[in-house]
């Protein structure tokens, strides 16, 4: 059994994702954050690659990346950081999440290799789509690492069957159309569109973008079987001095995880 | 191993060679297949295309002239050598540059799938111009993404769209040029997928844009046969055209891929030297990468990050290039050089004096090329370049450059 799925069959609650840039504002902070989300309760960790131009994500994630960078932040850092981390924690999954431009240069096979070695347990893409992913799947396979495919509220049937074939680890459900840390999504139709995937794969759905507070967590953990809170943190982070960012995220990830 | 034609890319996923596909985020993909399905169906009905030509007669003023350079030609002899050069006036169109044949395109296949509001990006803001128009022409609402360096450098421009009632939003974000102008784009794309159609203004982006904006810019090339046989009663020697995304050049190029003797030749923009860090050249001084939609070449470090690209031409700034492009290069059937900041700037003062016409500061690059390559070519070698737009607009950064108060 992966980490991602010991972690889905032991919860007896909706898993609360919790999700970083790495290398954000700098790597010695960073890490100190990683380490201590688990504390706070977060289940699974999404680490993000900094990227120049995160075209998917809002303005929260985007000044993150741009802090990150600035702070010499890079691909290797980022495998360091879960090295670091796993040195530390050997049950919390983490999953990359980011653009296809920095794996690419990086090298696919490489990517998979180092990234599995570090103690990466999956991966999401945003802007790599199944047409484009056989190099990355054929990897990722070879090396153990879990592809998690996007659902979003423009995927009708035909298109989740693309979707799903390939798909492991869990589904990141984006419930809005929009960028990421935009406004919530509306339940009513969120929740019909959910049990119509679940019609369809038994793999865990995590709902992500525009979950904020803890109420909105509670709210979509009625849903699905995980709920993914990053532009808020990422907020704290941009919003606390570096030296009592930790201690900030800790508590905010705690309230989120108390309510679920 | 060489095609057999260089004609019949993309494949039916978008690709050319390794270059090209669909990269982008999930919420997008199913409207991005239903635009290629649209485009698909419209490509093959008569009628859409009867609708194309008839306003690209009448509403831009095609067929362009070719024009024979005589000064140039004149300017660019040395002894019993020196080519015979024509100028292809597409800067003549209407909006004053050869956007407005894609816009027209675009804007005819955003009606026939029903979309109601138009976004589209831009830099130099003539593809913004040419939105703005079709926009107003068809009487669809539409906002332009503009990065704040670009609308400081391109006031003109700025004042025409907003005349034409688009709403210009400034993009803050990174260097304020055109690929943030893109990624803000992108993210409107995906809030409001549900009404909006996005107008890509060049050979890149997601399949099927790179294709569909080749088929509607070929205008260019295929009337530049026709002229060109009742002209000389021949074809072309070489061709050359200045390159950003590439959308110009594609157009002129695309014809004349599978005429083996005819020398074809981009312009990218060196900047400052493409041995500096600061130019525009996505293939001369690139590598492959994924970016808006598309692998091509790009701008970028060893770690993936895409670097900002530095052009004194907004229209040229920008650090990717069309996928077909980045094919053709690879291939090597087009022939790929860079001219810097400061040959533009001299080639737009001499093209205005010899000639007559301000060039735009984009075709001022490739005309600064065929000033470097005529003088050596035999006399009765024809080549053409793509004058793909007017100086207007630039009038005020040239002022500047060369230290002049308006």
């Amino acid at each position: 059994m992966s980490r991602i799925e010991k972690i889905f069959a032991a919860l007896e609650r909706p898993a609360l994702i919790t999700f970083i840039t790495a290398g954000d504002p700098d790597y010695e902070t960073s890490v100190e954050i990683l380490l201590q989300l688990p504390e706070g309760g977060a289940d699974i960790i999404e680490l993000g690659m900094p990227f120049s131009d995160p075209m998917a994500d809002g303005p929260v994630i985007q000044a993150a990346s741009q802090r990150a960078l600035a702070a010499d932040g890079d691909m290797k850092q980022t495998l360091k950081m879960v090295q670091q981390f796993r040195g530390k924690n050997d049950e919390t999954p983490i999953v990359l999440m980011g653009y296809f431009n920095p794996v690419m240069v990086y090298g696919v096979q490489q990517f998979a290799q180092d990234a599995t070695a570090s103690g990466v347990d999956g991966v999401i893409l945003v802007d790599l789509p199944p047409e484009e992913d056989g190099e990355l799947q054929e990897a990722a396979k070879e090396n153990g690492l879990d592809i998690i495919r996007l659902i979003t509220p423009t995927t009708d049937e035909q298109r989740l069957k693309t979707l799903l074939n390939g798909a492991s680890g869990f589904l990141y459900y984006v419930s809005i159309t929009g960028v990421t840390g935009a406004a919530k999504a509306d339940m009513s139709k969120l929740k019909p569109h959910i049990e119509q995937i679940k019609k369809h794969t038994d793999l865990p759905i995590a709902i992500g973008f525009g979950i904020k507070t803890p109420d909105d967590a509670v709210q979509m953990g009625q849903i699905g079987d995980g709920v993914v809170v990053g532009s808020a943190i990422v907020q704290t982070i941009a919003n606390t001095d570096k030296n009592e960012a930790a201690q900030a995220v800790t508590a905010q990830v705690k309230a989120l995880s108390e309510g679920l | 191993m060489k095609a057999n034609s260089y004609k019949n890319q993309p494949d039916e996923n978008g690709h050319f060679g390794p270059y090209g596909g669909r990269y982008v985020a999930e919420t997008l993909m199913p409207l991005i297949l239903q635009v290629e399905e649209a485009w698909n169906a419209a490509k093959a009905d008569q009628s859409f295309w009867d609708e194309f030509e008839e306003l690209a007669r009448d509403y831009i003023g095609r067929p362009s002239p070719l024009y024979f350079a005589k000064s140039t030609t004149e300017h660019c002899a040395k002894g019993n050598k020196g080519a015979k050069i024509y100028f292809k006036r597409d800067e003549l169109n209407h909006t004053g540059a050869h956007k407005i044949n894609h816009c027209i395109g675009q804007v005819l296949l955003a009606r026939r799938m029903g979309k109601t509001r138009i976004i589209a990006e831009t830099g130099a803001g003539q593809h913004g111009v040419a939105t703005a128009t079709v926009c107003a022409l068809f009487d669809i609402p539409c906002v332009i993404f503009m990065g704040t360096t670009d609308i400081e450098r391109q006031a003109p421009n700025v004042f025409r769209m907003k005349l034409l009632g688009a709403e210009v939003r400034a993009v803050e974000s990174g260097s304020g040029t055109l690929k943030d102008a893109m990624n803000e784009a992108l993210r409107d794309w995906v809030t409001n997928v549900h009404d909006t159609y996005y107008l890509i203004g060049t050979v890149a982006g997601p399949h099927p844009y790179p294709a569909m904006v080749r088929d509607f810019q070929s205008v260019i090339g295929k009337e530049l046969r026709e002229q060109m046989m009742e002209r000389e009663g021949r074809l072309p020697d070489s061709l050359v055209a200045c390159i950003g995304g590439g959308s110009n050049a594609m157009g002129l190029f695309h014809p004349f891929l599978d005429d083996a003797d005819i020398k074809l030749i981009g312009v990218e923009a060196g900047g400052h030297g493409v041995d500096t860090d600061e130019h525009a050249a996505s293939l001369t001084g690139g590598s492959p990468g994924v970016l808006h939609g598309m692998q091509s070449y790009f701008l970028q470090d060893s770690d993936g990050q895409i670097q900002e690209a530095h052009s004194i031409s907004a229209g040229l700034d920008y650090p990717g290039i069309g996928p077909e492009h980045a094919w053709l290069f690879d291939e090597k059937r087009v022939e790929y050089v860079s001219v810097t900041d400061d040959e533009a700037l001299e080639a737009f003062q001499l093209c205005t004096k010899l000639e007559g016409i301000i060039p735009a500061l984009e075709p001022s690059h490739a005309f600064a090329h065929v000033l470097k390559i005529a003088p050596d070519l035999p006399k009765d070698h024809i080549l053409v370049m793509n004058m793909c737009g007017r100086g207007d607009k630039d009038i005020f950064t040239v002022a500047e450059k060369l230290g002049v108060k308006i």
